[in-house]
């Protein structure tokens, strides 16, 4: 018999069904991912990456060089390295909502034209006619970046079909938020899965809001990995502030599913410090929650520490965040510099082909 | 050397603000995340964070100032190892506008005719060569045996959706396809319209050609998200990176005796949306080599079918391939005394109209569009040029149809050549009722195509 999770306490019903519990237990035990110290810098380096970018973010839009709606990740950065760090980059395909920006930069794509996108320049990398919430890279089989809440999910599910279609080995790592998690189109999207087996890794950022819901508000069951059961998905519960411990998760869910046995469903618990876009005044938490937060749990701060555990000084982490900080304010440069998208291109990509 | 804190807009709207509270104060060390101040406007208050780290140097714009304008100088911060300045700060009052930042309103808009790309001439349906047998064939063989040829030479292209494969399709469609091909190309769902859909789309972006069924296109109501937001707008979006070549097919309008929910033509729906390409054949021939070129387009392609054109049997020619091209009117009729344009069902209709016309002394022409987006505009005004009347007969409701699309063209485009004005021959402006008497009242039929053929022909 595995070790059931150690934090809550499983109803009868669960007990019943090994197979939902085992990919938790075997999470359970070895929950953190024995990262290399060069690894470990690298994890550091592209969290605090994305933390500046989304900083920076927030500044040009506070001057009105970013417009529209523009969703910050800031806090979420060890989700999205934590997983992606991990994905075969030749094989596997990755798709999320409208909070896109750290999804992006975990790949390791240049600041410089997202931050362009944003502005809305020719240079952005859909030329400006997608801005914060519609950005794509099919070259690192990056698919969006997607506005409408859950439709990043059934499209993961295509992807994923691809994947088993072509017999290529690759898995599709599909983000959706809380709230998201209540569409319907997700539950559709479960069912297709496991009926068909498909290789997908489906990703909960809890970040605790739906916009300015609580999810305790909004959401019957709120421990999200659950809600696979019905499906007959296996779900893992994981400290999404913690990298090692969301690497250590990703090891095991793309095991399974590489492994041919069926998606997976992943709940990374993590916190927003910032409101749900930047014209979210966010009255609906404390500044006491999130201090705590961002006091206890931030996960660049965490990992700093387990750093400076393992050696490396004060000093050489500065030297990170100095270059961190030109390279953001190049990519802003770049972005306020760069000119705005030629008249001519209102027409172009539309249609692929004319008639 | 300080940095300047400006004022920040709190929405994409907001010009000023009230400053209504400092949480520093000058020389108070400041961390990044730190909360500065509280900004006001008349809709919300927002905490104003600290980017930098350093020293608050100077506060030049005092609490409880109101009208500050976004992007005013209200603070220096000094940075590491700045020497706290002497330089004069910058006056607060002058809001900086950022040099670079996008003007909201395009200098001078781009007039949309001089701008647009010239549209590639519309291409010919390919040359039947003389002595080549055709086959009479019903439009769901024919829509069938489209597929089954498209899936013998790319073997990226599948078929997905409900009762697709064992049953052989709710209307026999896919017939034999599944024996064919096998499951992993000819794939039952769920009944999860909102779901496959985004499925088969996902599909076609991550490098597949999906063809999916809808049992009919009454149900894609459930899946039009996908269809509008994810297919038909990702290639825009993403700058022409993303493709989606995808056909959503199934049967349009109304059957018979189904009731209102289950009777409705979305052409006009899918034909106003930017992104789409949307065809809508009447015969077999048609159906064939318009399917053929639809699972072949890079773009998504919505593809309406009728169920009660299904069963109707017309001549194909035997070909290798024949693929016809999309965005290309067919003249189904010559005649010169005035113009039919319908398509889908409605062709049927209007060649009955046109012959009862003719036994009157009135020629008409009859135009079957084939594709409803882009539309064969230069067809239609051809024909309008020529016999100077012309009226739309279309199987859906009149209230913003591609009936009415034409008349817009043809005021624009053709209002010189104009005798009549046109008119337009649709449904009754109801949900479909389900009686046999008030179903028949709602929809068009020949008598009435040849009634308003007669109005305008001043008959």
């Amino acid at each position: 018999m595995a070790k059931q999770p150690a934090k809550k306490s499983a109803t009868a019903a669960d007990d019943a069904d090994f197979m939902l519990h085992s990919l938790q237990a075997a999470f359970e035990a070895k929950k953190r991912y024995d990262a290399s110290p060069e690894e470990m810098l690298e994890f550091y380096r592209q969290m605090l990456l994305i933390r500046r970018f989304e900083e920076k973010a927030g500044q040009l839009y506070g001057l009105g060089l970013i417009g529209g709606f523009c969703h910050l990740y800031i806090g979420q950065e060890a989700v999205a390295i934590g997983l992606q760090s991990a994905l075969d980059n030749e094989r596997d395909s990755v798709i999320t909502g409208y909070r896109d920006h750290g999804h992006m930069l975990a790949y390791g794509i240049d600041p410089k034209v997202i931050m362009a996108e944003l502005t809305g320049r020719e240079a952005g990398i859909s030329k400006g006619k997608g801005g914060s919430m519609h950005m794509f890279s099919t070259e690192h089989k990056f698919y969006g970046g997607h506005g409408i809440v859950g439709a990043q999910v059934a499209l993961g599910g295509g992807l994923a079909l691809a994947h088993q279609y072509n017999n290529d080995g690759g898995l599709c790592l599909a983000y959706f938020g809380d709230g998201a998690a209540n569409q319907g189109q997700v539950y559709e999207t479960f069912n297709m899965a496991a009926l068909w087996n498909l290789p997908i890794v489906f990703v909960v950022e809890d970040n605790q809001y739906a916009m300015g819901t609580a999810s305790s508000r909004s959401s019957a069951e709120t421990r999200f990995h659950r809600r696979g059961t019905a499906f007959r998905i296996p779900g893992m519960e994981v400290n999404g502030m913690d990298v090692l411990e969301v690497r250590a998760a990703a090891e095991v869910a793309f095991a399974h599913v590489r492994a041919g046995k069926g998606p997976v469903l992943m709940e990374c618990n993590t916190y927003r410090y910032r409101g749900h876009s930047m014209s979210d005044p966010a009255k609906y938490r404390t500044r006491e929650e999130v201090q705590e937060q961002r006091d206890h749990h931030d996960p660049i701060e965490g990992l700093k520490k387990t750093l400076i555990e393992a050696g490396k000084t004060e000093d050489d982490l500065k030297a990170i965040d100095k270059a961190i900080r030109a390279e953001v304010a190049s990519a802003a440069d770049f972005a306020e510099t760069s000119p705005e998208p030629g008249a001519a291109e209102l027409y172009t990509d539309v249609l692929v082909e004319a008639y | 050397m300080a940095i300047e804190l400006k004022m920040p807009a709190l929405s994409p709207t907001m010009e000023q603000g009230t400053l209504a509270k400092w949480l520093k104060q000058e020389g108070d060390r400041i961390e990044p995340g730190d909360i500065l101040a509280e900004i006001e406007t008349d809709k919300a208050t927002m905490e104003f964070e600290a980017i930098d780290e350093g020293v608050l140097e100077k506060i030049l714009v005092a609490a409880g100032t109101e009208d500050v304008a976004v992007g005013a100088v209200i603070a220096l911060i000094a940075g590491e190892g700045d020497e706290p300045s002497a330089a004069p700060a910058p006056t607060p009052a002058e809001a900086e506008t950022p040099a670079a930042a996008p003007a909201s309103v395009p200098e001078q808009a781009p007039a949309p005719k001089a701008a647009a790309p010239a549209r590639a001439p519309a291409a010919a349906d390919p040359a039947i060569p003389a002595g080549t047998t055709l086959t009479s064939t019903t439009v769901r063989e024919a829509l069938r045996d489209a597929m089954a040829e498209e899936m013998r030479r790319d073997p990226r292209v599948f078929v997905m959706g409900e009762e697709v494969a064992q049953y052989q399709g709710a209307y026999k469609v896919t017939q034999g396809l599944l024996a064919e091909f096998g499951p992993k190309r000819v794939i039952d769902t769920p009944i999860t319209e909102y779901g496959f859909a985004g499925i088969g789309t996902g599909a076609a972006m991550g490098g597949l050609r999906p063809i999916v069924e809808f049992m009919t296109f009454n149900f894609a109501m459930q899946a039009i998200d996908h269809i509008i937001n994810s297919a038909a707008k990702t290639n825009y979006m993403s700058g022409g990176q993303m493709r989606c070549p995808i056909v959503f097919r199934g049967p349009n309008g109304a059957a018979s005796r189904v009731g209102a929910q289950h009777s409705q033509n979305y052409g006009p729906w899918y034909a106003s949306v930017p992104g789409l390409i949307v065809i809508a054949p009447f015969d077999a021939a048609d159906a064939k080599g318009l399917m053929k070129a639809a699972i072949r387009c890079e773009d998504p392609v919505v593809f309406l079918e009728n169920e009660l054109v299904y069963g109707r049997s017309f001549d194909v020619p035997d070909m290798d391939d024949y693929v016809l091209p999309i965005g290309k009117a067919r003249i189904m009729r010559e005649g010169s005394d005035v113009t039919i344009v319908t398509y889908s069902i409605g062709v049927g209709m209007a060649l009955e109209a046109a012959a009862t016309l003719a036994d009157e002394g009135i020629d008409a022409e009859v135009i079957d569009l084939r594709t409803l987006r882009p539309l064969d505009k230069q067809t239609m005004l051809d024909s309008l040029a020529k016999t100077n009347r012309l009226i739309v007969a279309e199987e859906g409701w009149p209230t913003c149809s591609i009936a009415s699309e034409i008349i817009s063209i043809c005021m624009e485009e053709g209002f010189d050549h104009l005798d009549a004005p046109v008119l337009r021959v649709c449904n009754e402006d109801v949900p479909l009722p389900y009686a046999a008497n008030l179903e028949k009242l709602a929809l068009i039929d020949p008598a009435r195509i040849a009634a308003a053929a007669r109005k305008v022909c001043y008959k």
